[in-house]
């Protein structure tokens, strides 16, 4: 075989080297067990959990005397905690978002409020907890109860909606407000009707990603709401009463070793709020694509 | 008719200056809200941290709480929550760091899509079920493999930490990954580098600053995580060892919060300085030396 040959088979050959090669199983292997761990949490959630759904596990108390050892407070109670908190932390993380992409001219306040954002994203929630109960429910005398979870929260989920409402904002293309202010609208008036309307999905997705974290959250509610489980007595009351969130009811049921199927019961449920909160940001995050694509 | 709309000018000049204001509030909520609750962890936290003596409390190992002569030693939970941490990122970070160059240089688009939505419905998944989860699989299989009479122990928590730091190591990887100019591999590659080659040897050095960002914030989720912890690290305070109960700083809060006395209580959120402290350091470490260094690309 002459050198020409040789080399010529050299080059039209792939080259395979066996480093390529491990690190290319590592990858692969990687992939696949991150992938199965997950498909293992669902569906192993999904086979306890799921037999002990049903109408009456959704829809009574726990009690000793009735038999009954249903979810429905818990679900009330979330769902409170979820919509006190979007009140609060919505308005604001809105207003702080449009001051910081519309009015605010990059300098060092700016600054510090990226950094104070970013600080809060990274505080545990077992921290929140903490300060939840010695400022809101100590030292503003709210005790136990379900508004002082959720003013917890509002500082925790305030990251992520001043973030996400940022970024939407930024993806409203710059000629849209050099028309409006063009035609002689004010600064106000654009973003009302042009900016915020634009921004929607963006928004909206905003305040899903809350839902998420609020109704996942544990550490920070278990000493600001507490782990009152009765039915509310009546609407407006009920705010100022303990109430344990699903997960926190998990918890408690877990840490005691019994009623284990009611545990994955809630389990499941939280996992199907988690896929039904992704899917409904991802549609939205689309809809946000396709409105502002080709314009730009 | 000029009057009125110079009038109309005026209040309209108004309301803008009146929404800037309000606008401008919301913005500082932010601000206001790390220094609330900075005096505020210092405040309940601070005092008892130097009535036991920064030293007994840092570097003590004795946690007797409720003892007739209580001793506040918080080393053996400081320790644990070290452990378990770096045990976390030892297993996860590769793990990730591996998936997320899957899924921004190998898999074609619709799986890749499929994969991301995976590792999303995987970091929204609440921390209270991974915490099940170990307690029911992870725990009896820790205990079944390794002889042990109890599966709660350090090495369960890092196992279930591991997984929990997943989805934070592989979303930030893959988007420093993806922020790497193609200019670079394909430079690579013309030179006659092989794909693999190309993506060890010349986008991961280009997005290292974003992936060392990955895992710092891997750090951070590990070290606060404190509902999935409980769950299976035995919680019974002793200086960590792989296969032995454990009680890391977190979960030493939550497990005596409910029942503590008043110093008691102080000293439990001493120990939440403690790891507010712990946490600050990561994040302002993230946020000023590493985000800009990852900005090189943008």
């Amino acid at each position: 075989m002459s050198n020409a040959e040789i080399s010529a088979g050299s080059l039209t050959k792939k080259r395979l080297r066996l480093s390529d090669n491990v690190l290319k199983g590592l990858i692969w292997a990687s992939t696949i067990l991150t992938l199965a761990i997950l498909a293992g949490i669902v569906i192993y959630v999904f086979v306890q959990g799921l037999p002990s759904l049903s109408w009456d596990f959704l829809s009574t108390a726990p009690s000793e005397l009735k038999g009954t050892i249903g979810v429905l407070p818990m679900i009330i109670n979330t769902l409170y905690i979820v919509v006190i908190t979007l009140l609060i932390s919505t308005p604001v993380g809105i207003g702080a978002a449009i001051y910081l992409s519309e009015y605010a001219k990059k300098g060092k306040l700016v600054k510090l409020i990226e950094f104070t954002t970013e600080i809060l994203a990274g505080i545990p929630s077992i921290i929140y907890g903490l300060f939840g109960f010695v400022f809101f429910c100590t030292f503003m005398q709210l005790q136990y109860s379900i508004i002082a979870g959720a003013l917890t929260l509002s500082i925790m989920v305030l990251p992520t909606i001043i973030r996400t409402t940022q970024e939407s904002l930024k993806s409203v293309p710059f000629s849209y407000r050099e028309g409006a202010l063009g035609m002689g609208s004010t600064r106000l008036h654009t973003i009302r009707t042009i900016l915020l309307p634009c921004a929607l999905p963006g928004i909206l997705s905003a305040v899903i990603l809350s839902i998420g974290r609020i109704v996942g959250e544990s550490a920070a509610l278990i000493f600001t709401a507490g782990i009152g489980y009765s039915m509310p007595q009546n609407l407006l009351g009920h705010v100022s009463s303990s109430g344990a969130t699903l997960t926190v009811q998990l918890y408690q049921y877990a840490m005691r070793g019994e009623k284990l199927g009611v545990s994955f019961g809630i389990a499941a449920v939280l996992i199907i709020i988690v896929i039904v909160i992704n899917f409904a940001a991802r549609m939205l995050s689309k809809r946000l694509a396709k409105k502002t694509e080709g314009v730009s | 008719m000029a009057d009125s709309l110079i009038r109309a000018r005026r209040t309209k000049n108004r309301m803008e200056r009146v929404f800037e204001w309000i606008f401008l509030i919301c913005a500082c909520a932010a601000i206001l809200s790390v220094v609330v609750i900075t005096a505020y962890m210092l405040i309940s936290g601070g005092p008892a941290v130097f009535k036991v003596g920064i030293g007994d409390f840092l570097f003590g190992t004795e946690w007797a709480p409720t003892a007739s002569d209580p001793k506040f030693g918080i080393l053996p939970m400081i320790l644990a929550s070290l452990c378990a941490t770096f045990g976390a990122i030892l297993i996860g970070v590769p793990i990730g760091i591996f998936t997320s160059i899957f899924l921004s240089k190998m898999a074609p688009k619709r799986a890749a899509k499929f994969l991301k939505s995976a590792v999303e419905l995987l970091a929204g998944i609440p921390s209270v079920v991974y915490g099940l989860i170990g307690m029911i699989i992870v725990v009896p299989a820790v205990a079944a493999i390794f002889n042990l009479p109890t599966g709660a122990c350090l090495f369960s928590a890092i196992i279930v930490l591991a997984i929990m730091i997943l989805p934070t190591v592989i979303s930030i990887s893959e988007t420093s990954i993806r922020a790497v100019p193609g200019y670079l591999e394909e430079a690579s590659l013309g030179l006659g580098a092989t794909k693999i080659q190309t993506i060890f040897k010349v986008v991961i050095p280009a997005a290292r600053s974003g992936i060392i960002t990955s895992i710092v914030l891997g750090v951070g989720r590990a070290i606060g995580e404190t509902m999935a912890v409980i769950m299976v690290a035995g919680n019974v305070v002793n200086l960590p060892e792989l296969f032995g109960s454990v009680r890391l700083m977190t979960t030493g809060i939550v497990m005596e919060m409910s029942y503590a006395d008043e110093f008691h209580k102080s000293v439990l959120f001493a120990i939440g300085l403690v790891l507010f402290v712990f946490i600050m350091v990561i994040n302002i470490s993230v946020n000023t030396v590493l985000k800009k260094a990852s900005k090189k690309y943008e």
